[in-house]
This record gives structure tokens, sequence and C-alpha cells, in this order.
């Protein structure tokens, strides 16, 4: 085949399936459909595969995009499968929400004349076929007699059980909640991310091996000093998420109709809110609603209350459409079903109906000024630009501050904003302590937390003196060991065992 | 595309059997026996060895009614027996699609690896938990301890009051002032001595006890606030009061001490769903500041609580929750 240059690919990037926007702001049904084999292959076309390519190093994972891709492209569906499980654990979940448009797709050079190569819809693709087919990358490990502890059962938590198990250990995922999967479990809705493939993940980890024991609040039911002490774990991994949310502390936010994203997500999500009352837990969702915020978090909550039958939803954002650190799908999406933006809005207070109801906001406009330490302009508020918004609920998605209870119950150091304090290993002040994703970085994405969960086992492996096999181990047909975890000796693919 | 077949995980009472995790480790914490030492706040315990381990199931040991709305529950949890404090509170779901709900922990008893809740049914879930929450069968989930432990070191003399259902939380702080060595004077109050549950256990810890009635059948005519008023009057050395029950009753009682600038701690219990710090559902204004009752209380300064903030949120679901009463009773 001649080298493919920026002339010969198909120029325009190929289209991906949508629920019309009027049909889905009622439904919780997944917006985007995906690929189409055809689709899929039409677009794995435009791939230049680039010697030195632009998109590994910006991949928070460094998967192999081109090598995945041209995989594609020859119809080697399960080898590109096998790439991108290299670097990443979750391409069914990682393809639907990472930010594609700051990270691998934002480098690739054909972006620079034409629309870049649409990886993440690559990426998802294969982790859906992955999934009817029934594939799983499980990799042939022998046990040793490491037991392992994993706080929390986020993409953190997750990724850091899955290498781990791969390795041999013997571990187990306690999650304080009833239900496992963290934020995408209880944050980003089913119209995003469908329940099912969390489940997969989940399923993944369990014919690994791994144990998921749900309703243990660690540091109150017992704390990491007690896993490592008394319980007979070797090693902790600590990936309790961000959590808690941030209020503004403004006039009027204790009044009936003030709530937090994540409330909103969770009784929806979680609790199944939406079909009261035949779930016990109630929402009482208003008719014109205004979300403070613009990252995902506000995204997926207006667009939750849109489908929950909301008539008017409304987005309070003091920067404007430039700044918003959604990923560019959700904020177009949110638009195309009907949110009305207020930018360069800022509210000051809050106000009560008589009753302790909420009745309107009363905000500011606000005006550009000079760059902040972000680097983002500061928003400046404009004299006499008071204003009054009639709503009737107010949502708040403005970031998290770090959960107090490990704090509260274990002696790991914290740093100054109580995020846990970890080396450049990813390990914690106490020794077998690993911490990674949002409760070490603040809140930030999938793939960053994955990623991290990822860097901490291997660091933990080093710690326990476990070491990779770069080699596929070749183990007898009829060995004990063959089904290992229940596991069919096809299903691995390549394999890990334990130097002593 | 199909997708597997949605999993179970082990979250409900069924699957935390003899052989789950837990169970394995209460047992692996119970071999170390003496050294079985946990550091909560500084709080250590020197829980014994020995404990008998048939499994952390949830499963209902015993159950007694006191009324027709007010009821005992005591599951079997050995790992919360073992690691609860007096002050913290649980979260229940009653069934598959129930709401979370938290319930204070009333007794622990980490020898029987039991958990003791005492209910009120007064909405949907606690009514039907009175219907459904029988000898022999199991919590469908609970996950706790959840919430700062109070702290019950320090005070010399002490008054706990109980109000109404209010008696089952305070009892376990009342008992843990008395084992530190703590005077304690019990105030307990109920509308009618009918309604009485727990007198002699909770009088067993105090050193005086005071029951009010509202229509005078039993101990003095009066609320809990006249059984304060006649303990301060009897002691000017009292160095904390500590008061649960609804929040009107908590807000009259710290009433009673503010002239008297006695430290008088409340329990909140505002409308929560996570119990984890998650949603801030169950935010309080004390002293001016917002807090998380779930994760920075439930106990808090009662002379810095916003008790009308409190009372507006709890009325947050009213239209709702009278919908699911509604919804349950028409089958
Ligand atoms: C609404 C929303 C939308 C988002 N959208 C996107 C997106 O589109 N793309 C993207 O890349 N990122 C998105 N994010 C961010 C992303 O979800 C997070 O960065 C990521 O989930 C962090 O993973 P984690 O494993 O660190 O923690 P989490 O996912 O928060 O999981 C932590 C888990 O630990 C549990 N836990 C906490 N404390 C304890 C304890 N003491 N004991 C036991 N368990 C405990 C929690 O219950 C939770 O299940 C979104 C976040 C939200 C809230
Ligand atoms: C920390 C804490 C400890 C508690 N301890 C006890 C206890 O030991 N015994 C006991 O009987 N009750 C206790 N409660 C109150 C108990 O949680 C509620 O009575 C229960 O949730 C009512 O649910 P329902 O469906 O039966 O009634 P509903 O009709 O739903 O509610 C009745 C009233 O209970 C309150 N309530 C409703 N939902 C919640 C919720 N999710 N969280 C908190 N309050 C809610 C509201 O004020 C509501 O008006 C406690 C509450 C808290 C926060
Ligand atoms: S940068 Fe773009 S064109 Fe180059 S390899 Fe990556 S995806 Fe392909
Ligand atoms: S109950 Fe959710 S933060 Fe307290």
């Amino acid at each position: 085949m001649a080298k493919k240059t920026i002339r010969t690919i198909p120029q325009d990037r190929t289209p991906i399936p949508e629920q019309a926007p009027e049909v889905r702001a009622k439904n919780f049904d997944e917006v985007t459909l995906g690929y189409e084999v055809e689709q899929a292959l039409n677009e794995s076309m435009r791939c230049l595969l680039c010697p030195e390519p632009a998109c590994v190093p910006a991949c928070p994972v460094s998967i192999d995009i081109p090598g995945f891709i041209e995989k594609i492209s020859n119809k080697d569906y399960r080898g590109a499968y096998d790439t991108i499980s290299q670097n990443s654990l979750l391409p069914a979940i990682c393809g639907r929400v990472c930010p594609q448009e700051d990270q691998c797709e934002m480098v690739c050079p054909v972006g620079e004349t034409l629309e870049p190569v649409a990886i993440g819809r690559l990426e998802r693709w294969i982790g859906d076929l992955a999934i009817k087919e029934g594939w799983a990358s499980i990799p042939y490990s022998k046990p040793n007699t490491f037991k392992i502890g994993v706080v929390g059962s986020g993409p953190a938590g997750m990724a850091c059980a899955a290498d781990m198990a791969k390795a041999g250990c013997d571990v187990t995922i306690f999650e304080a909640l009833h239900k496992p999967g963290g934020v995408l479990r209880y944050g980003i809705p089913e119209f995003r991310l469908p329940n099912s493939v969390v489940d997969t993940e989940l399923e993944n980890l369990a014919k690994l091996g791994v144990k998921i024991e749900c309703n243990v609040l660690i540091g109150r039911l017992f704390t990491i000093e007690d896993m490592l002490e008394e319980m007979g774990f070797d090693a902790v991994f600590v990936g309790t998420g961000a959590g808690a949310p941030k209020f503004m502390g403004i006039p009027g936010e204790t009044l009936n109709g003030v709530l937090s994203a994540n409330e909103l997500l969770t009784r929806c999500n979680l609790m199944g809110a939406g079909d009261f009352p035949r779930h016990d837990t109630p929402m009482h969702l208003g008719k014109r609603i205004s979300v403070i915020g613009s990252g995902n978090t506000a995204m997926d909550a207006m667009r939750v209350c849109l489908r929950l039958g909301a008539e008017n939803v409304t987005c309070v954002y003091r920067r404007t459409e430039a700044e918003s650190p959604a990923r560019l799908e959700e904020l177009h999406h949110a638009n195309e079903e009907g949110i009305e933006f207020h930018w360069l809005t800022t509210p000051i207070e809050i106000l009560d109906d008589g009753e302790g109801n909420v009745r309107a906001m009363r905000c500011l406009e606000m005006e550009l000024g000079e760059p902040d330490d972000s680097g983002r302009r500061r928003p400046i508020p404009v004299e006499g630009s008071e204003f009054e918004l009639e709503t009737d609920m107010v949502i708040y998605a403005i970031g998290t501050n770090p959960n107090p209870i490990i704090g509260q119950t274990s002696k790991l150091k914290l740093n100054q904003w109580g995020y846990i304090e970890v080396d450049e290993n990813m390990a914690g002040s106490i020794a077998g302590v690993y911490a990674g994703g949002d409760i070490v970085t603040g809140a930030a994405t999938v793939i960053l937390a994955m990623g991290a969960g990822r860097d901490a086992a291997r660091s933990m492996k080093a710690y326990l003196g476990i070491r990779d096999s770069e080699r596929a181990c070749q183990i007898q047909d009829d060995g004990p060991m063959n089904r290992l975890f229940g596991i069919d000796i096809e299903e691995r693919n390549f394999a890990r065992i334990r130097i002593a | 595309m199909s997708f597997p077949a949605l999993l179970h995980w082990s979250n409900s009472a069924d699957t935390l059997h003899e052989t789950s995790i837990l169970a394995e480790v209460v047992l692996a914490m119970n071999k170390v026996g003496k050294n079985c030492k946990t550091n909560r706040n500084g709080a250590s315990d020197g829980s014994p060895g020995g404990l008998e381990l048939t499994g952390g199931n949830c499963g209902i040991v015993a159950r007694e009614d006191f009324s027709d709305v007010t009821f005992l529950l005591e599951f079997h949890h050995p790992m919360m027996a073992r690691a609860a404090r007096p002050g913290q509170f649980v979260i229940v779901i009653a069934h598959e699609d129930g709401e979370r709900i938290p319930l204070t922990i009333a007794d622990f008893d980490a020898d029987k690896g039991t958990v003791t809740l005492v209910i009120q049914a007064v909405g949907k879930t606690t009514r039907q938990m009175q219907e459904i929450c029988q000898v022999g069968t199991k919590i469908h989930s609970v996950v706790g301890p959840m919430g700062v432990p109070s702290n019950t070191k320090g005070p010399k003399k002490v008054i706990c009051v109980g109000g109404g259902l209010g008696v089952a939380p305070v009892y376990p702080q009342a008992r843990a002032f008395k084992e530190n060595g703590a005077y304690v004077i019990g105030v307990i109050g109920f509308r009618s001595k009918e309604l009485m549950f727990w007198e002699d256990k909770f009088k067993a810890v105090c050193d005086e006890f005071i029951v009010c009635t509202d229509d005078g059948s039993e101990g003095i005519k009066g609320r809990v606030t006249d059984g304060i008023e006649l303990a301060l009057k009897g002691h000017d050395d009292i160095d904390e009061l500590v008061a649960i029950g609804p929040p009107i009753m908590m807000q009259a009682s710290v009433e009673t001490t503010r002239p008297h600038n006695i430290k008088s701690t409340v329990s909140l219990n505002p409308i929560m769903v996570d119990g984890t710090g998650m949603c801030g559902g169950c935010r309080v204004m004390v002293g001016n500041e917002l807090k998380f009752a779930c994760v920075d209380g439930p106990d808090f300064d009662g002379h810095q609580v916003d008790f009308s903030d409190l009372m507006n949120r709890l009325a947050r679901f009213r239209p709702d929750e009278k919908k699911a009463v509604e919804n349950w009773e028409g089958g």
C-alpha cells in the first residue's frame, strides 16, 4: 500500500450516529450510538500512521494509537484490542469519556488541515466490540501469596486491582457505597456511559479473581492501619476520589431546592430517583433549574434534569464558553438539547420564596480581566449589572474538596489542601500504602485516575518484589493452572509470572 | 448491542455470609485477640478476643416492639459491632429499590457481634421495615459505622438527655461516660408512660435519673427541659450536656444551658444520601459555617446550630414522602 498522505486519506471525519436532540432529551438511552464496522474501517483509514506519532505521548497512558488503528484497518480487531489493553484497561469507558480534544486528538497532525482522526470513537468501537465478543485481556498469572487491599472502586481502584490481580495477587476492593464503580456509577449518567459497560469492566475484574466488597466504609469499619497491621494485607491502594462538593458560601445555600450536582446525580443514577415512587428515593425536581458551573459535572446535571422533565435548564458560569472545562462533545450536546447558557454570570445570593424554598437567584454579570494562576482570564464583576434570575432549583457543580474520612482515621500524610501526599512512585507516607486518582490530584479525569492506579500497581509490585515477565510463559494444557480463576486458557493472551 | 446481564455484587446481606472475606477478617482479628486495638480519634478499645463468629450477615437476631410505632432490631455484624462507638450511625437500605436511610447505633456488643437499632416508623421505609424486618430475616444492606464518634472522655459530670426515640441513641453515650468515670445524670422524656422504653437499661448507667412525661403518667409532669432545669438546680458543676431527640427538643434543651455556659452537644439528623461526605445533602449551618453532618458530625455544639434551618431542610421532601406512603399503602 502506498504511503498515506493528508491528500489520500478520507477527508471527512466519519460522523457518528446520534439520537436526535429532541428525542434523546427525553430518554436516558445513550446519545452517541457508536460506529458500525464500515464506519470504523473508514475512519481508521484516516490515520497517517506517523512514524513518530504525536498522539501517543499526548495520551495520559501512552496507548499505541497508530498501532491499534493499523490493526483495525487490517481487520485484526482482536489485535487492536490487545494493543489498547497493554496500556488501558477500560477502552469502552475511556473511549466515551476521555477529553480527547485536549489529548491525543489535539495534537494529531491530520487536525491541522482537516478534522483530526476520531481516535476516541475508534477506541470506543474496539472496547464495545470486545464486550460484545466477550474478549477479555486476561493474562495468565501464577498466584502468589500477596494480599492486596484496594479502597474505593472508581477507575483508579479498578485499574490498580486489575494489575495486581494479573500479577497473581489476592486482591479485594472495598467500596463504601452499595454498588461499585465510583463516579462511573453514581456520577456519569446512563446516556453518556451505560451502566452495562461499567458492569462488564467490573465483571472482567471478577474474572481476574478480584473480590469486591461493597458497604465497607474504610476508616470507620476498619482503618488502613488495621488492614496492614492486623488483617494481613501486604499493600493497600487508596483511590477514594475527590468527593465532597463545594458550595460558594453565598446567602441562601441551605434553602430547599439547592443541592450539589453530586446529590442530584447520586439520587438519579445510583438510587433511581427518576423512577420515584417505584424506587423509594425522591428527587423533587424543579421546573426552572439553574446549574452553577460548566464542567462535565454541570453538563451531566443539566442534561439529567432535562430528561427528568424540567421545563427550562440554565447554565450559569462566570467565564465564557471558551474557558468551559467540559468535554467539547458534552458542551455541544448540551447546546443541541436546548440548555440555556448564561456565560459571564455569577450568583451572589439565592432568594427565598418565604417558605424556605428557592424563588430566584441574584446574579452579577462579569467581564474577563487579566489571566489568573490557571492561565485563564480572571472574571471580574461588572458594576451595576445585578439582575434576578427566576429559578426554583439551584444545582452546584463548581468542584469538590477532598473527602475527610481517610484523614480523620489514618495517619497517612495529607497535603495542605487535604489530598493524600504521594511521592513519584505513588507511595504514601505509610510503608505499603499507595494512592492515586482524584484523592491525590483533586478532581481530574477517568484516564488519569486509571493511569495512576496502574502506576501505583507498578510501584507496589516493585515494593513486594514481584517482577513482570516479558516473555509469555508456556503452560501445559492439562496443568491445574489452566483454568485459574475459572478462565479458560484460550482467554489469556500473555502471561506474567512471579520470579521469587 | 447486548451486554451481559447485570452482575450481583456482594452488597446485600445474603452474600455477607460465613465465608465472606469480612468474616474471615474478623476471625483473623480475633485470633490477634487483645492486640485488637483500633485508633479512631485516639479511642482505643480492648475488644475481647474469642468472639464467636457465625458471620456478619446482617441477620436479625432480636426484635422488640416498644409501641405501635417504635421497634428495636438487633442484627449480626461482628465487624461493625467491634468498630462501633457511641454517637455513630449506620445507613440501611431495606430492599433492592430502597432508599438509603440513616439510623443511629443504639447499642453494640462486640462479644455477641451484634448491633442494635431503635426505629420509629414514620414513613414509607421505616414502616416497611416494621413490617418486613423479623427475626430470622436479613436486613438488605447496612453500612457503617459512620460519623465521628462522640467524645465521652474528659467531662466529670454530664447530663444525658433523650427525648422520645432519642433515648436510644443517647444511651451508648451515657454508658461510655459512665465507663470513663463521669457522674451521669440521665433525663428522659416521653409523651406518656406507655411509650417509655429502656428506662431500666438507661437508669443502670446513671447516677441520677429523671423521667419526664407530658401527661405526668410517670416521673415529673413536664418536658425534658424541666428535667434539665431540675438537674441544673442540684448541681453547679455540670461539664457537659448531651441532648438527642427531635430538633425542637434539642433546641429547647440547649437553651436551658446557654445562660450557664455549659458545653452542649446535640446529634443532628438531616436528610442524608450516601453518608460518606460525597453529596452534601446533609449540610447544616453551625456557627454560620456549612458542615456536612455525616462526616463532620453528627455531633455538633448545640449553641452554634441553626435549628430553624435544619427543621426547614427536614421538610424538603414532605410532598414526596406523602406520595411514597400512599403509593405503598395502595399496593
Ligand atoms: C458528574 C461527573 C462527570 C464526569 N465526567 C467525566 C468525563 O466525561 N471524562 C473524564 O475523564 N472524567 C470525568 N469526570 C471525572 C472522573 O469521573 C474522575 O476524575 C474519576 O472518576 C476519578 O476516579 P477515582 O478512582 O479517583 O475516584 P472515584 O471515581 O470518585 O471513586 C472513588 C470511590 O471510592 C469510594 N470511597 C470513598 N471513600 C471511601 C472509603 N473511606 N472507604 C471505601 N470506599 C470509599 C467512593 O464511594 C467511590 O466509589 C466526571 C466526574 C463527575 C463527578
Ligand atoms: C444521623 C441520623 C440518625 C438517625 N437515627 C435514627 C434512629 O436511630 N431511629 C429512627 O427511627 N430514625 C433515625 N433517624 C431518622 C430516620 O433516618 C428517618 O426517620 C428515616 O429516614 C425516615 O424514612 P421514611 O421513609 O420512613 O420516612 P419519610 O416519610 O421518608 O420521612 C419522614 C421524615 O424523616 C426524615 N427523613 C426522610 N428521609 C431521610 C433520610 N434519607 N435521611 C434522614 N432523614 C430523613 C424527614 O425529616 C422526613 O420528613 C436518623 C437520622 C439521621 C440523619
Ligand atoms: S497523530 Fe493522528 S495521524 Fe498520527 S498516528 Fe496519531 S492518530 Fe494517526
Ligand atoms: S449524606 Fe451525602 S454528604 Fe452527608
